[in-house]
């Protein structure tokens, strides 16, 4: 496929995933925090079109779970009542990408004793695939924002450390060194037992954002000086220097627009990593702390061993959470080779 | 006592550790379900027979130790597997039975009590000999005692020997008798001397002489250099791998049919790293039982559901009790005022009241437990029917009722930004704190978690906080630095004097405001008196008319908001034969010496 609509094909795709997670609050059904205490580990309900009598439905139902009776986890589907999903329906209320407040869902069930659990529910009731969407919206902000962050940093410290040489460069480089030395989860493990003991979620989003961001800039920053150390010596660059350009209008014009690819596909290749660092990190109980959803904390309750042999569905999150990761290295690809292209 | 995760090392110093009281009607010899009778095998040797299945003889048994244990010297052992282990080579003179929770004659043949109370004397079992050969006679006893009252050797044991202030004071009448002197009448009586394993003087007096006591028997000790009067004896020991036991042939108990026990050649304790990988071995086969430390219930359904010959059983709730407390400890001028603000809240027994009227205890039962677990509301588990205060009413969840306890408090609602209605104190400022637990605990993180949802239908803003098992404890028994915690609490047995670190105002793990030089409290002052009358007490009746009361001060003060109950849950191999589990630590192996390995065809388990 030609590169540049392999490359639109995949900023759609991306791009409409990322909707659906940042309005997780009109496609999710449910609260991702409000328990089901009657249906702990229900297991995913099916869609269905033709109910148990042989008969079509132009709207798809769903059959409504109970609870064996004296029995924890084993449920039996009640096929003589199909309940048919609506759309835009009326329920919990959130707020549309955090500003807008709002009740209207993509889709539910109107009988509120009977929920419906497409992704099926976690050991407190909870809406598996609202919990995911919204889960989505934590670690995907984040690994974007460190990811920004990182990014900024190192293209500030790697364009100073190419730009001007010398020992400049010998400092910052070492610093970088050092920072790639250093062992981050342990490093991550200790600024978590300096801090107060309870911290909201919003605050360990932010303090999970700004580690990762600021322990991942050394890689790109190394980048970025290799770019800019080759592009400063550039006859146009020298040239200009000779018209008497000043350092910034050196940087602005002619040196950083060198490095734009560098970046773009460095970015494409650490947003999937540095969510799967705050994956790694609230799975450890390092990240965002219960009742909020994020994909390491949704996935945490599969270290136990009964969670892992028994409810299978609990493992769904892990392949959304695949599909963004190779969604954003095909992307990080594609970007290469369109950046190959045009050189030649 | 016991605090409770797995394989926590208790705090010598500070828990006192398992035997105590019950049947204070007692003062004579009483002999239960075990006869007495005299050997056939040797004239000289006077066995203990024991009921229960007549079993073959030979095989070997696979369990499993959550971590390896640290040493098997009784007089330094306190993480769970040292114990376990300690538990299957070694015997005390007096023993509770874990089925029956009653004592019975052990190494003693049997005992009197004085009239006052204060002069045991003890009667061994004749013709006994350690694990070597090597005979026992009162001077070992003796000796025990001596190492166990030494304050220089720091045994664990200790503290429950000090009766009314002061040491028990013991000596020899003859090479088979013994007296034990007490300074005041003992309300558990002869349950005292369970769990004090009777030592080796050939072996450790020489160590003891040179102050080496503490590095006697590791678990890498030559099998000739230890000795004990349990069923097993050491074999081999491959570190990090497993400690392998072989059968004792001097032990003192027959079955029915007068064949000396143990049945079981070798007993094999492979250490596994987690719950987790102990049940999984379970499953593959590679164990012949799990639950010598009480089974997930989790684990126990995932077990039960793919069951392949094996059984698992569920015993009913045993003696754990789960709580959520509030740091109620007076901080002096250490104090933050981010917790001064909050102490204020705390210290209302009514905010406590309407907190513990919120919480959902059936669903903690439900989700935690998968509803094998009782719901508590004292820390009485119905296991224990002897000692439970069942006039007390439970009161139903109730968040209205709640809430008008904490309007009473001088609590009023406000609505915050997201336009939920959140509680706010008498100042305006909003209700918040947060919950510590135990990261390695799945069961009480879930526990904290359903509370933090409760609580926020009282418009209360709590976090729940995991906390690495170490410094969770640092937390709460030194900086006292956290809002609330959710802990539990194991007992060795159902008397209540097990828990007497927990209600002496004094007392060690009195949780929520830790060793206090007097009381704070009028009702804290008061069980202070119960603690010390029942102590005191010689009758059963007696103690437990006090301890009911204490009790009843307990749910009206709720200084502990108990949530729930474990059941004692375990498995084994339909091939094992006598596997009763019992309530009591430890769960399965009580009766280790009766176990034996069913002929393979006789596949069904009883």
């Amino acid at each position: 496929m030609d590169p540049r609509r392999k490359l639109v094909l995949l900023l759609t795709l991306l791009g409409a995933a990322h909707f659906v997670v940042a309005c997780a609050g009109f496609f999710a059904p449910y609260d991702p925090t409000a328990q089901d205490r009657d249906r702990p580990y229900a297991p995913p309900m099916g869609i269905h079109w033709i109910d148990s009598g042989g008969n079509f439905h132009a709207r798809p139902f769903v059959y409504a779970q109970q609870l064996r009776e004296g029995s924890f986890d084993e449920y039996i589907s009640d096929t003589t009542h199909p309940i048919p999903l609506k759309f835009f329906v009326s329920g919990a209320q959130y707020k549309l990408i955090g500003l807008f407040p709002m009740r209207i869902h993509l889709f539910g069930v109107e009988n509120q004793g009977a929920p419906v659990f497409l992704l099926g529910s976690d050991g407190y009731g909870r809406d598996l695939f609202s919990r995911m969407l919204y889960g989505g919206q934590i670690s995907l902000l984040a690994g974007l924002l460190a990811t920004a962050l990182a990014l900024s940093c190192g293209l500030l410290i790697g364009s100073l450390a190419g730009f001007f040489g010398g020992w400049t460069d010998d400092v910052l480089m070492r610093v970088a060194e050092l920072f790639l030395a250093l062992p981050w989860l342990y490093l991550l493990f200790a600024i978590r037992a300096f801090l107060p003991l309870a911290v909201s979620p919003l605050q360990a989003f932010f303090l999970v954002v700004v580690l990762i961001g600021t322990v991942g800039w050394a890689r790109p920053a190394r980048l970025i000086r290799g770019v800019v150390l080759s592009a400063k010596e550039r006859d146009y660059v020298r040239a200009a220097r000779g018209f008497g350009a000043s350092n910034i209008y050196l940087l602005r014009r002619h040196i950083l627009p060198q490095t734009w690819s560098v970046v773009v596909t460095q970015a494409a290749i650490l947003v999937p990593q540095y969510v799967l660092a705050e994956v790694t990190l609230s799975f450890l109980g390092l990240g965002v702390p219960e009742p909020a959803p994020s994909w390491g904390n949704i996935l945490s309750s599969l270290q136990q061993y009964s969670v892992l042999s028994s409810y299978w569905w609990m493992f769904l999150p892990s392949v959304a959470m695949v599909c963004f990761f190779l969604g954003y290295l095909a992307l990080a690809s594609a970007l290469q080779d369109v950046a190959d292209k045009s050189k030649i | 006592m016991n605090l409770l995760i797995r394989s926590s090392p208790r705090n010598p110093g500070k828990f006192s550790v398992c035997a105590v009281a019950v049947l204070a009607a007692w003062t004579a010899v009483f002999l239960p379900s075990p006869v007495q009778s005299q050997s056939r095998n040797s004239p000289s040797e006077e066995f203990l027979s024991v009921p229960g299945e007549i079993g073959g003889a030979g095989g070997r048994l696979v369990v499993s130790l959550r971590a390896e244990p640290k040493t098997l010297n009784p007089l330094i052992a306190g993480d769970a597997p040292s114990r376990q282990a300690i538990g299957a080579m070694q015997a005390d003179l007096i023993h509770i039975n874990r089925a029956t929770q009653l004592t019975e004659p052990a190494l003693a043949k049997s005992w009197t009590v004085s009239k006052d109370g204060l002069l045991y004397t003890i009667k061994l079992r004749q013709g006994l000999r350690f694990s070597d050969g090597h005979p026992l006679d009162a001077d070992d006893v003796l000796f025990s005692f001596q190492l166990y009252l030494d304050e220089n050797v720091h045994a664990p044991q200790r503290d429950l020997l000090i009766v009314g202030g002061k040491p028990i004071v013991v000596r020899k009448v003859d090479s088979q008798t013994l007296s034990f002197e007490l300074a005041k009448p003992y309300g558990a009586q002869e349950r005292l001397f369970d769990g004090l394993a009777i030592l080796p003087k050939h072996l450790l007096e020489q160590p003891y002489k040179q102050g080496k006591l503490d590095q006697q028997w590791p678990l890498s000790v030559a099998a000739a250099q230890i000795a004990g009067l349990g069923p097993y004896r050491l074999k081999e020991y491959v570190a990090g791998q497993r400690l392998v036991l072989e059968r004792n042939p001097y032990y003192w108990k027959m079955d029915v049919k007068g064949t000396r026990l143990p049945y079981l050649d070798e007993i094999d304790f492979l250490f596994v790293p987690s719950a987790d990988a102990e049940a999984i071995r379970f499953q593959s086969g590679e164990t012949d039982i799990i639950g010598i430390s009480r089974v997930a219930a989790d684990s126990f359904s995932t077990l039960s559901r793919q069951s392949r010959g094996y059984t698992m059983s569920d015993a009913g709730p045993g003696l754990e009790y789960n709580f959520l407390f509030f740091n109620l400890n007076d901080l002096g001028t250490k104090v933050s005022a981010d917790l001064a603000r909050k102490q204020k809240w705390f210290a209302s027994a009514k905010f406590r009241q309407a907190v513990s009227l919120a919480i959902d205890r059936q669903a903690i039962v439900r989700l935690v437990y998968q509803g094998r677990g009782v719901a508590l509301w004292g820390p009485v588990t119905p296991g224990n029917k002897r000692w439970q205060n069942t006039s007390l009413n439970n009161s139903a969840r109730s968040v209205e009722a709640a809430r008008n306890l904490l309007s009473a408090a001088g609590f009023s609602w406000k609505k915050d930004s997201s336009g939920e209605p959140s509680l706010v104190d008498s100042s305006g400022a909003p209700v918040e704190f947060s919950i510590v637990t135990s990261s390695s605990n799945a069961e009480r993180s879930k526990m904290a978690t359903l509370i933090q949802d409760d609580l926020k239908q009282l418009g209360m803003h709590v976090q729940v906080v995991p906390l690495e098992f170490r410094s969770l404890l640092d937390r709460v028994l030194q900086s006292k630095e956290y809002d609330a915690c959710v802990l539990g609490v194991a007992n060795y047995d159902a008397d209540p004097n097990s828990d007497i670190n927990v209600w002496l105002s004094s007392g060690g793990s009195h949780f929520w405001n830790l060793g206090q030089l007097k009381p704070s409290t009028p009702w804290e002052a008061e069980i202070d008196q119960l603690m010390e009358k029942q102590l005191a007490s010689r009758t059963f009746d007696e103690r437990k008319h006090f301890y009911d009361r204490i009790q009843e001060i307990i749910r009206e003060n709720q200084p502990l908001i108990f949530l729930a109950s474990p059941d004692i849950l375990s498995g084994a191999k339909n091939t094992i034969g006598n596997f009763h589990p019992a309530i009591l630590e430890p769960y399965v192996l009580w009766n280790v010496e009766q176990l034996y390995l069913r002929a393979a065809s006789g596949g069904s388990h009883p």
